[in-house]
């Protein structure tokens, strides 16, 4: 998987759950559109001005907790997401996101390391950062080998499709 | 090198041996739930790939969220959901008897050993059992459907000792507010939490229903408990096939012990705004409160139902509180029934709800307003989660919560 070079947009502190992504009570419809707009209402209502023009997050412990929707990863990319890079991710919304296709990455001591406007490379693939306008360079964890595979897929479905195509082939 | 019981189930649902934490696997899945809100993420993809589901009587699928819907995009939901139970033959099918994650142990459906997911992060309740159980996102989910099977990473076990005996009006979900002030909402997370301990050896299956429903509130992959006679004679009742014992190994390593001496544990508050946020109740007596929630998926059991009612019993709820009381399945509605408990609430002025998760998830009736305070029996009280941002939700036992419902204020349901 190729790096991944963006600005950070929006930074938030521990524990943002994903009933914060996507808080049923403005979850009326779930089409990504819909999801975008609503994305961290309660939190930051400009969230999704903040992050309009495409760009990383950066956060801090517990990234994710909380529910198992999908809204949530939806949601954070349809607003304009395009990589999340927090201290430590939740383990359900790890998986989701991947599964649909939006990186996420932990790597311990991010928020002292990058704020907002800063410029970041990331490698899924080592679990590495680098603060393009600090100079730092940080060490996370790796992603899963068969996870980046299914992120190069474009996402579980894509993925699952290639497989059941492969064992209907047979 | 010994196994926990966490690493036992998965390594024999994966065909191996042995296994250790933080090795991947591919586990075959004995029980697959899907609900009507986040199901309805799985149904189109299943019908786009032409998915055929790998074994349909492994397959549970519950309208509990949005029972009955509210809105017209709700409606959709719970319409997708039956068409798909109807279209794909999904015998155990339960529309609007409560939430799955009561319907699922009182069925039988679950049992010791065994690997459950489902599309709802609260899919670890089922521990209580000895299952390994836990929640999976709706994508993954259409993979399960097809396949049968899903990786996981090995979790480390924390093993969680508690000891003595609880006191009067201390319940379960007391001991599970002092595990996440212990552990707090991270402490945990990608590991599994096993509850051993006299004190768990005594508590009844409605109790380590709430202790396992919990456990992702510590960001842990899954809580379990041993099967031993309570889970057994439990099981007696509600199947009656083969059933094997599963027990951690004696030489098991553990990631880490926590003890917790249940004799000395006094009834416990989560307060706004993380579950994590745990202080005895003493500390915030006297706080006003607008709504009083007893039930959901962890406090709507039977013996939540009885530690309540001899509360309310021939007290009344204020005019200015709405004490709202949702029984988690049909069956403990038909109990309450039984037991004479329905008109003690009624009596008393609390509504009766039809089973179902209510405003727990923020879906539906029973939402804050800004400023209103809530005690709630459930899990999480996010900000935002059950309605306004601005309105503040603490979480705590069945019998806290009654207090808090005939007196309009938090007090300890021990000086009652
Ligand atoms: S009762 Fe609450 S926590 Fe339980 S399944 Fe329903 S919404 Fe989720």
């Amino acid at each position: 998987m190729k790096m991944l070079r963006g600005k950070v947009l929006a930074k938030f502190g521990n524990d943002i759950s994903t009933d914060d992504m996507a808080s049923s009570k403005y979850v009326t419809s779930a089409t990504p559109e819909a999801l975008g707009k609503i994305c961290m209402r309660d939190v930051d209502p400009d969230f999704p001005k903040k992050m309009a023009e495409g760009g990383f997050i950066v956060a801090g412990t517990n990234f994710g907790c909380g529910s198992s929707r999908e809204w949530a990863p939806v949601a954070l990319k349809a607003a304009g997401t395009k990589a999340v890079i927090a201290e430590e991710i939740a383990r359900i919304f790890y998986r989701n996101a991947l599964n649909l296709g939006l990186p996420v990455i932990e790597i311990p001591g991010i928020t002292k390391n990058a704020n907002v406007g800063d410029e970041l490379e990331i490698d899924l693939e080592s679990g590495s950062v680098k603060n393009l306008t600090t100079g730092v360079a940080l060490k996370g964890i790796p992603t899963p080998e068969f996870l980046t595979k299914i992120m190069e897929a474009g996402g579980l479905v894509e993925f699952l499709k290639i497989d059941l195509a492969k064992s209907r082939g047979k | 090198m010994g196994m926990t019981l966490t690493e036992k189930i998965l390594a024999k649902a994966a065909g191996r041996s042995s296994v250790k934490p933080g090795d991947i696997v591919e586990a075959s899945i004995d029980l697959a739930m899907l609900h009507d809100a986040l199901g309805s993420l799985t149904f189109p993809i299943v019908r786009d790939l032409g998915i055929r589901i790998w074994d349909s009587d492994k397959v549970v699928v519950a309208i509990d969220h949005a029972a009955p819907p509210s809105s017209l995009g709700h409606a959709e939901w719970v319409a997708d959901t039956i068409r798909f139970a109807r279209e794909y033959k999904i015998r155990h099918f339960y529309n609007m008897q409560g939430v799955a994650h009561q319907i699922i142990p009182e069925e039988g459906l679950v049992r010791p050993g065994m690997v459950a997911v489902g599309t709802d992060s609260h899919t670890c309740t089922y521990g209580a059992l000895g299952a390994f159980a836990t929640g999976i996102g709706s994508t993954e989910m259409a993979w399960v459907l097809a396949k049968g099977s899903l990786w996981f990473r090995v979790p480390a076990t924390i093993k969680v000792v508690v000891d003595g005996s609880l006191p009067a009006r201390v319940m379960a979900k007391d001991v599970m507010l002092k595990v996440l002030s212990v552990l707090g909402v991270n402490g945990a997370t990608y590991k599994a939490l096993e509850f051993t301990g006299e004190a768990i050896r005594r508590m009844s299956m409605d109790g380590r229903l709430a202790l396992c429903n919990m456990a992702v509130e510590t960001g842990a992959k899954n809580g379990i408990v041993e099967p031993d006679e309570v889970t057994w004679s439990y099981l007696k009742e509600r199947y009656c096939g083969p059933m094997e014992p599963v027990s951690p190994d004696e030489d098991a390593v553990y990631d880490r012990v926590i003890r917790i001496d249940a004799s000395g544990l006094s009834p416990m508050l989560a307060c706004p705004h993380s579950p994590g946020n745990v202080v005895p109740v003493n500390e915030v007596a006297g706080t006003k409160v607008d709504q009083v929630v007893i039930g959901t998926c962890t406090g709507g059991r039977m013996e939540d139902f009885r530690a309540a009612a001899e509360i309310i019993r021939g007290r009344k709820v204020p005019p200015f509180v709405r004490c709202l009381v949702i029984p988690a399945s049909a069956k403990i509605y038909r109990q309450l029934l039984e037991e004479n408990l329905i008109k003690v609430f009624l009596d008393a002025g609390c509504v009766m709800c039809n089973p179902q998760c209510g405003p727990c998830a923020g879906l539906h009736y029973g939402l804050l307003a800004p400023g209103e305070v809530c005690v709630g029996t459930h899990n999480r009280n996010f900000m935002g989660r059950m309605g306004s941002p601005l309105a503040q939700v603490y979480l705590a036992s069945a019998a806290t919560a009654a207090a808090a419902a005939v007196t309009g204020k938090i007090v300890d349901p021990r000086d009652m």
